[in-house]
């Protein structure tokens, strides 16, 4: 924690008391390393003025219904300081006053516990429905305790037609329906864009297709059950989501992975990195006709996998971290493999980007396409690269590190043009980042135990953890109830705050450069959907 | 430009030669039975050329990154005549993912329903074939199969693309 930190998160408090925001602070031992603060219903609105004035960051909402009944936490961030705000609703009320008119990204996270947990949010500025579609009815909210996991509905669910999308009127406006199926092998979501001629006039996105009701199963599971669910939020996160989960749940029963296990962690997450950066700038080149950047990046991303099935087990390396460390380990010849990998890599990448460099077309396709400027990208939060290319520098690795991360030298390369071409090479860079990163932790890499001792956590105990994972901030709060079960587990997903970026970068950009604009964010669908 | 003609050029062929299908355990055995009875159709049917349309019915996503596999350089799966269609329309083969989740459900049916006759359901990945580590909730209907008619299960969470390759050969007849 800096001093600076220290001063920002002390004025934020001032500010609170000043503006009458009824607060009591707990110890910086509750739920660490985010601070705890606990605030009335009636200020719940005014905090959220308050912080965004401050310069906070908006990161997330979840609830819980518990015991004593419902209960709203906020996460914000500023200056590599958590700081979590808690409400108690009292009994028989279930309204709160909205923090969407301070934050555009509490939007949609308002609009979803509305629907799974039946909170109001007064002056929402558009309090329609969000995850729910047609598979439970409006009065019933599947994260109360009183529903049952399986549900209550029998027949097969029917299509969910009658979502209010926003009507665009005017002679030459067209309306282009796209999804949930979509013409590739890609997630469904669906996109409803508003067109004059080919110009994106508006964008709506509707999501929630693939919620698979990730939050509800999570209840009642063991620990090891948790990390394999939390490895499949979002696939190709696996490594992220099972680390901000098992880290999150060692919080709460204070262990701590031993060192060793720290740096395998950090060679999972940073090879997660790789193979997706190189899977991504090739897919880019693909949604702009380059085939050769495609088949190229794509050969390398294969490579590296196999090399993961090789020295880890598994191609996507699922189920590699569990709970107090890891399910793999480093040997003598693997450590040799890679070290060879990550030279021979950067050798191909130096031939690659030279010839990219080289071909106008390539630039004359990314360059100002789906700019999100600097502004934006700061009023909505914006993390990982996307917020990268906009100017947006944090960083959880550099600004609230973890192990392994204290210990290693984490360079974070940034971008602010906030176009296509601007994410584009703010991941190439990452990518060269990684692979000293990766040079780094095999280097440093301590000796000793790869699994720490469970401590069976009291009932009640909670945990909080931020990682970075390859499309920014990760973040996970897990409660535990009795006998080592989970009683609440809440993953929050980059996608959740980034997928309402894209809908305001596409804006003026032609429709058929969409897919190249959709894909420079990259947003998981299922990691939003849950 | 020339440069990039050298790169090509030094990169050379890298698709693999596919090795025989070796079926491990019971499950992987029932696939390959299946996938045989379906061989002599495909054969006769589609003269050994088959359009895929994949569709995600809820998955978590790391079933559709080995699938994306298939079509880089090392599988290539082009060159068995299989291709992936925009349209189910086009296509002889649905290919699920994912435990289907009930908001997908109605897009299944309907994906199911525009696929012209005849047509074949592959359902992919341990999700799609049993539901996975989602199992059937208020919010997922679970296996492929509970939703639409299947014809071939290509278990693994998620499969690798030699075993998605090879459940295919089976089916289209070229293995
Ligand atoms: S089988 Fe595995 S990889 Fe495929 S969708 Fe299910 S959890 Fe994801």
């Amino acid at each position: 924690m800096t001093t600076r930190g220290i001063d920002g998160f002390g004025l934020l408090c001032e500010k609170f008391e000043s503006q009458g925001v009824a607060t009591r602070l707990y110890h910086p031992d509750q739920i660490p390393p985010a601070r705890l603060l606990e605030i009335n219903p009636a200020g719940w609105g005014k905090a959220a003025e308050t912080a965004q004035l401050q310069q906070w960051r908006w990161c997330g909402v979840w609830a819980e219904d518990l015991e004593a009944g419902l209960t709203v936490n906020a996460c914000l961030e500023h200056q590599g300081i958590y700081l979590i705000l808690r409400t108690h609703l009292p009994d028989g009320q279930n309204s709160l006053p909205s923090q969407a008119p301070h934050y555009w990204a509490a939007d949609r996270p308002e609009r979803n516990i509305q629907d799974m947990f039946g909170i109001r949010f007064e002056d929402h500025p558009d309090p329609k429905r969000w995850v729910r579609h047609q598979a439970w009815p409006e009065d019933v909210y599947p994260l109360r305790r009183d529903f049952p996991v399986a549900g209550r509905q029998t027949e097969p669910t029917p299509p969910d037609s009658t979502y209010p999308f926003l009507k665009a009127h005017g002679a030459s406006v067209y309306e282009i329906p796209v999804g949930p199926v979509h013409a590739g092998i890609i997630e469904p979501g669906h996109f409803r864009f508003q067109a004059i001629g080919e110009t994106v006039l508006h964008l709506e996105e509707r999501l929630g297709y693939v919620h698979k009701g990730v939050e509800k199963i999570a209840e009642g599971r063991d620990p090891s059950s948790l990390a394999r669910l939390a490895g499949r939020v979002s696939g190709d996160t696996t490594v992220g989501h099972a680390w901000a989960a098992c880290l999150a749940m060692e919080r709460a029963a204070g262990i701590e992975a031993p060192p060793r296990a720290a740096f395998l962690r950090g060679i999972l997450a940073e090879r997660e990195r790789v193979i997706n950066h190189l899977w991504d700038l090739g897919a880019l080149c693909n949604d702009v006709g380059f085939a050769f950047g495609y088949y190229q990046f794509g050969r390398l991303r294969e490579l590296w996998v196999r090399e993961n099935q090789a020295c880890f087990g598994h191609r996507l390396l699922m189920d590699r971290i569990v709970p107090g460390g890891v399910a793999c380990d480093l040997t003598p010849d693997t450590a040799k493999r890679m070290r060879q990998a990550i030279v021979a890599l950067r050798k191909e990448l130096d031939e690659l980007i030279t010839i990219l460099d080289g071909n106008s077309s390539l630039e004359d396709r990314f360059l100002g396409a789906g700019f999100l400027s600097p502004e934006l990208a700061s009023a909505l939060g914006a993390v990982g690269f996307v917020g990268r290319a906009s100017g947006q520098s944090f960083d959880v690795r550099k600004d609230v590190p973890y192990p392994p991360y204290q210990q290693l030298k984490v360079r974070v390369p940034m971008e602010d043009q906030g176009d296509v071409s601007s994410r584009f090479w703010v991941r190439h860079k990452e990518l060269r980042a990684c692979l000293r990163l990766l040079e780094q932790m095999l280097d440093g890499m301590p000796a000793g135990e790869l699994v720490a001792p469970w401590l069976i956590p009291d009932a009640d105990s909670e945990g909080f953890a931020a990682v970075e994972g390859w499309r920014g901030e990760i973040l996970c709060f897990v409660r535990f109830g009795t006998d080592n079960t989970i009683g609440r587990y809440w993953p929050r997903d980059p996608s959740v705050i980034n997928w309402p970026a894209l809908e305001k970068l596409t804006l003026g950009n032609i429709v058929p450069d969409f897919p190249v604009c959709n894909k420079s964010v990259n947003a998981s669908y299922s990691g939003h959907d849950l | 430009m020339l440069r990039l003609y050298f790169k090509i050029f030094k990169t050379g062929m890298l698709t693999e030669k596919l090795p025989k299908a070796k079926p491990a355990h019971e499950a992987d055995q029932a696939v390959e039975q299946i996938g045989h009875a379906l061989k002599t159709v495909v054969d006769r049917r589609f003269r050994g050329s088959l359009a895929i349309r994949q569709v995600d019915a809820g998955s978590c996503n790391g079933c559709e990154l080995e699938i994306h596999a298939l079509n880089n350089v090392y599988y290539d799966i082009e060159r068995f005549g299989v291709h992936f269609v925009a349209s189910p329309r086009h296509a002889d083969v649905l290919m699920v993912t994912g435990p289907v989740s009930r908001h997908m459900e109605a897009a299944l049916r309907h994906t199911y329903e525009a696929t012209a006759d005849p047509k074949w359901v592959v359902a992919v990945g341990d999700c799609g074939v049993c539901g996975g580590e989602f199992g059937v909730s208020y919010a997922s209907c679970g296996a492929v199969g509970n939703v639409i008619p299947v014809d071939l299960t290509i278990p693994g969470c998620p499969p690798t693309p030699q075993a998605l390759l090879q459940g295919l050969l089976s089916l289209c007849g070229r293995s």
